[in-house]
């Protein structure tokens, strides 16, 4: 494998160099050459690429090939301010359809499956880029796209779908429309999810798991590199497989950009070994991650990516208390009664940060008596105070009363930031 | 014999109160007796009414946060110490009440109160020993 990626990549760095003006900028300015690549190693010499120099080469001039070479464009959802454009040529959309495959075929999707598709579709990579990798596996793809949630139940009820592909905070607002729809998810054909495009607790996972009576995988991508497919868990899950003929892991310190050992936790970067169209030497992802070298039971050799606890730039500091919504999540997943939709709103009041949980109450969460209401809200803010080390206000609110989303959720509103851009 | 009264858990936030008893209203269903506890951030409402299956159905359906528990209806005597009388004979008999409220109506010049106890069916037996008037379901639903 390390034979394989240092091929790739000193063919990778001579042909950005050669292609991309860009490249050419930033590496004359650091004072490295392509053929300074000897080893795997040598790679750390190189700057990072950062997403803010893909917004200011907005739209195309991070491209490395001409655009008549370029037969698909994507965005980037722009979570965090403005999207950044990607394109691929053709050679790019095989090789990411394959790279899918790979992932779902981990999952244990087979060509027996019928997969209904709950990504939108359209300019974000995760509704086509699965589209395309499943129907390289051989199942039936159900396109179905985002939203319209109570026929996409109907539908599943209909076409007997077997996997269920979509964000993670989707699939459990489709468990509970389906519940409310009197569906019993135990007779659905339903049996896998694929689930990604925003960091997820194992917490969450068993509430999925125990909702939708289904084995709920993870696996991880990012528009800038490829899109869904950069890794994927297999059988026995809990870390996920990086397809690292393509794409280079390493984790580095995310603020002094120093590279960690393996099994160290911290930022993770790639490197795209085999893209044309958009190929990035070191991007930062912001996702934290560490990386295992370790065996897998499974007896793939890949090198294999924790799941992303939090990202380097939602890390909250509250009164100079690192807190990641993670951390938030699997609390509050953790507590019966409550959840699993829930808002963190953070604020500053005179010079002090307030941090307030808005969670919603289960269905099951009231019984009408005010002590049980009192000694839930207190469970679930000492529960809170114990995982975070600082005390937030809770703020129980009623079932379904929170914003659902179709596709990314958006858990924290931070009223301390000016923009929502960092 | 207890009754059924129904409990919202209700957000502040305006509006709330206005919908349950519009969605209520809608209906048909008529309300008895009601309370409501509140904090800064939310309240509960208590209800007596005369159809509480069906009220409970429809506020769920419209996915109001709702549960329902067993309470008891009392007849108090309508004279200064006629409640107090009542509350003697359950805190002999070492029983906690949880909330009380009183009904809006009357019922053959007694006042009506709603009382939430742990044991709503020991303190019906200990109240009529004692000759405190507990009333039927139907006789509440019908007031």
């Amino acid at each position: 494998m390390r034979a394989l990626q240092l091929t790739r990549l000193q063919a990778l760095v001579e042909r950005v160099y050669r292609m991309s003006p860009f490249y050419r900028k930033l590496w004359d300015e650091a004072g490295v050459k392509p053929e300074q690549v000897k080893t795997l190693d040598d790679i750390r010499r190189f700057p990072f690429t950062t997403k803010d120099m893909l917004r200011q080469n907005y739209p195309y001039g991070m491209f490395a090939v001409p655009l008549s070479k370029i037969v698909r464009l994507h965005a980037s959802s722009g979570t965090m301010g403005q999207s950044t454009v990607v394109g691929y040529t053709r050679r790019d959309l095989r090789i990411w359809a394959d790279m899918v495959a790979r992932v779902a075929v981990q999952a244990g999707v087979t060509r027996r499956d019928i997969a209904q598709i709950s990504f939108g579709y359209g300019l974000f990579t995760g509704g086509f880029g699965l589209h395309y990798g499943l129907e390289r596996v051989g199942a039936t793809v159900l396109p179905v796209s985002s939203g319209n949630t109570q026929r996409q139940i109907q539908l599943m009820q209909d076409f007997g779908t077997t996997v269920l592909v979509g964000t993670p905070s989707y699939a459990l607002h489709m468990a509970e429309v389906a519940e409310e729809m009197g569906v019993d998810t135990s007779k659905l054909k339903l049996r896998l999810g694929l689930f990604g495009a925003e960091p997820w607790t194992e917490e969450m996972r068993s509430e999925i798991e125990k909702r939708w009576h289904i084995k709920a995988t993870d696996n991880y991508g990012l528009s800038e590199i490829m899109g869904p497919g950069v890794a994927g868990e297999c059988e026995y899950g809990g870390k996920m497989h990086i397809s690292e003929d393509h794409f280079f892991p390493e984790v580095i310190d995310p603020k002094t950009g120093e590279s960690l050992p393996p099994g160290e936790e911290g930022e993770l970067v790639f490197t795209t070994l085999t893209k044309e169209g958009i190929p990035l030497v070191r991007y930062r992802t912001r996702d934290i991650s560490s990386l295992d070298y370790s065996p897998c039971p499974c007896g793939r050799t890949t090198v294999r990516m924790k799941k992303v606890t939090g990202r380097s730039d939602d890390m909250l500091i509250i009164r100079g208390v690192n807190v990641f919504p993670s951390q938030i999540e699997a609390v509050l997943m953790s507590i019966d009664g409550v959840g699993p939709q829930y808002q963190i709103i953070v604020d500053r009041k005179g010079f002090m940060d307030d941090i307030e949980v808005v969670v919603e109450l289960s269905k099951e969460g009231f019984t009408g008596s005010w002590r049980d209401l009192e000694a839930l809200e207190n469970k679930v803010r000492e529960r809170l105070e114990n995982a975070l080390s600082l005390r937030p206000r809770v703020k129980l609110v009623e079932y379904m009363s929170l914003e659902r989303s179709m596709g990314k959720a958006k858990r924290v509103i931070d009223k301390r930031r000016k923009t929502t851009d960092n | 014999m207890k009754v059924r009264q129904i409990s919202i858990f209700l957000e502040n936030k305006s509006g709330r109160l206005a919908a349950v008893t519009r969605l209520l209203g809608e209906n048909d269903i008529n309300i008895r007796a009601l309370s409501i506890a509140d904090t800064t951030d939310f309240g509960i409402l208590r209800l007596i009414v005369n159809e509480p299956e069906k009220a409970y159905d429809i506020l769920k359906r419209e996915g109001f946060t709702v549960s329902v528990t067993d309470v008891i209806a009392v007849a108090v005597h309508d004279r200064p110490g006629g409640l107090a009388e009542v509350l003697a004979i359950l805190e002999d008999a070492g029983m906690n009440i949880e909330y009380l409220y009183a009904f809006t109506g009357k019922s053959a010049g007694d006042a009506l109160v709603i009382f939430r106890v742990e044991d709503p069916d020991e303190a019906i037996g200990v109240l009529t020993r004692n000759g405190v008037r507990v009333l039927a379901n139907g006789e509440v639903r019908g007031i």
